[in-house]
């Protein structure tokens, strides 16, 4: 556990991996520190911003942190038709059929390890090695919102339209965001998901 | 109510924002200039929470349908009621079907426009903000729009102090997180010498032209949480600071953090501008 400064009401804590991210986020979210407005999850670390930081900090080295099972948030199923515009480049890009990029991204089990880039986009671990590519290297303008993409070690789901670098498989109705609903997330950091594929 | 004749280029409903959402990927948002934003809602007893417009570079043109006392603070644009110059930093009493005109930024980039009673639209998440990154809360306003103007019982009066407009100021930055990742010497020649604003700011962040800070450690940054003020440099070595609509995370390093009371000079550093950059007291 590292401490970073982030400002004068920041603490960036960097961590090992992204299981010690899930636990220190979950424990956070348990014992909720007084003063501490936010706890933002990312993919090696923890922000915390609020007051009352430096106690934190000189508190957290001794907090026991209880690994979060893999299988303990609760799961969603994602039907997804896999139809997106570069899902013949991914399949290239990795030498796979078609039909193996499907059927490895529809039996993955992903979790929510954090959200970001625009309120509901959730970063989705556990997407198999052979899918981990690297973006486009053209962004697009507007990719279309219920867009199924990967890129590094995640997938996602694009809740609104917006310029986008991910790789599009697929896309999906479900809508991972909604300001009138609560919580307006669908998919929470801890979630996991399951793509189900759809007929074409 | 009042309405909109112009708008004007960029005019929005800002309050205080919306916190407590950065988990699920959702920005603080809320007025670029905060204090400017309580300055003008004090001056006509909102409590501090209560929306107002914020009007970038040019403002608009409304018609006030009813009686109504307002105050304008924060960048310098003349302002005229039925004609008659409205004075800056002061509680005005507005009759029904007056004209208030309010004109081009002459300093400053942000001017707030608080009612008494506030600015009555549906909340999103707890706030009346607009959020142009995420497209949370109320549309920006359009020509012909009808606002409403809500009802406040508390009054919050106490005096917020009117803030001076600098040619070019000084933003005190603390270290970190990531200062190791750029060359020796980068926090220096950050200090150093000025940077110009550039035209592709907005409420987002202000990018900035002038010296280059190079890295000392080239491999990607997994993306990590952002805090208001983050002075982030992209690839190409030139900062930006983060303001209210910045994204909950990023993938560049940040090298330094702009203390808060120095925040709204970055929202009201117009582009072509300069600033400097200095370390906080203290600091090595």
């Amino acid at each position: 556990m590292r401490f970073l400064p982030a400002g004068h009401n920041g603490l960036l804590v960097e961590l090992d991996s992204q299981a010690a991210v899930r636990a220190l986020y979950a424990e956070l979210r348990r014992r909720a520190p007084p003063g501490v407005t936010e706890i933002v999850p990312a993919a090696r670390t923890v922000l915390l911003i609020g007051s009352g930081l430096d106690a934190l900090k000189a508190e957290l080295p001794g907090w026991s942190l209880p690994p979060v099972p893999e299988d303990s948030g609760p799961l969603i199923e994602i039907p997804v038709r896999y139809d997106g515009p570069d899902l013949t480049e991914v399949a290239a890009l990795s030498g796979l059929p078609v039909t193996e990029v499907i059927r490895l991204h529809s039996t993955a089990t992903f979790t929510v390890a954090f959200c970001g880039f625009v309120p509901g986009f959730a970063y989705l671990t556990g997407l198999p090695a052979a899918l981990q590519l690297p973006r486009r290297r053209q962004p697009r303008t507007r990719v279309a919102p219920g867009s199924v993409g990967i890129a590094g070690e995640y997938s996602a789901i694009y809740p609104r339209a917006t310029p986008g670098g991910w790789q599009l498989i697929g896309h999906t109705d479900v809508n991972v965001w909604d300001a009138a609903r609560q919580p307006p997330a669908l998919l929470m950091p801890g979630t996991r998901v399951r793509f189900v594929a759809q007929p074409a | 109510m009042i309405s909109v004749l112009k708008a004007g280029p960029l005019t929005l409903v800002q309050d205080l924002g919306r916190p407590g959402y950065a988990h699920l990927g959702v920005p603080h948002s809320g007025a670029a200039d905060r204090p400017a934003l309580i300055r003008a809602n004090r001056l006509v007893g909102n409590p501090d929470t209560a929306a107002a417009l914020e009007i970038t570079l040019l403002g608009p043109l409304l018609r006030f349908n009813r009686d109504a006392r307002i105050a304008l603070s924060g960048a310098h644009m003349p302002a005229t009621l039925d004609g008659k110059p409205l004075p800056h930093d002061a509680s005005v009493m507005v009759r029904a079907t007056q004209l208030l005109r309010i004109g081009a930024a002459r300093a400053g980039v942000r001017a707030y426009l608080a009612v008494a009673g506030g600015i009555d639209a549906a909340p999103v998440l707890g706030s009346r903000s607009t959020d142009i990154l995420s497209g949370l809360g109320p549309a920006p306003l359009a020509d012909g729009q009808r606002l409403n103007i809500g009802t406040l019982d508390e009054a919050d009066d106490r005096p917020q102090p009117a803030a001076t407009l600098e040619a070019e100021p000084v933003l005190h930055i603390l270290p970190g997180p990531r200062d190791d990742w750029f060359a020796a010497g980068s926090l220096d020649t950050l200090c150093r010498q000025p940077y110009t604003v550039t035209p592709a700011s907005n409420r987002v962040g202000v990018r900035l032209d002038g010296p280059v800070l190079p890295r000392r450690i080239v491999r990607e940054l997994p993306s990590e949480g952002l805090v208001l003020g983050a002075v982030q440099v992209p690839a190409d070595g030139k900062p930006l600071v983060f303001l209210a609509d910045h994204p909950v995370t990023g993938g560049y390093p940040v090298i330094a953090v702009v203390l808060p009371e120095d925040i709204p000079k970055v929202a009201q550093a117009r582009p072509g501008s300069r600033l400097r950059f200095a370390p906080c007291a203290g600091v090595a």
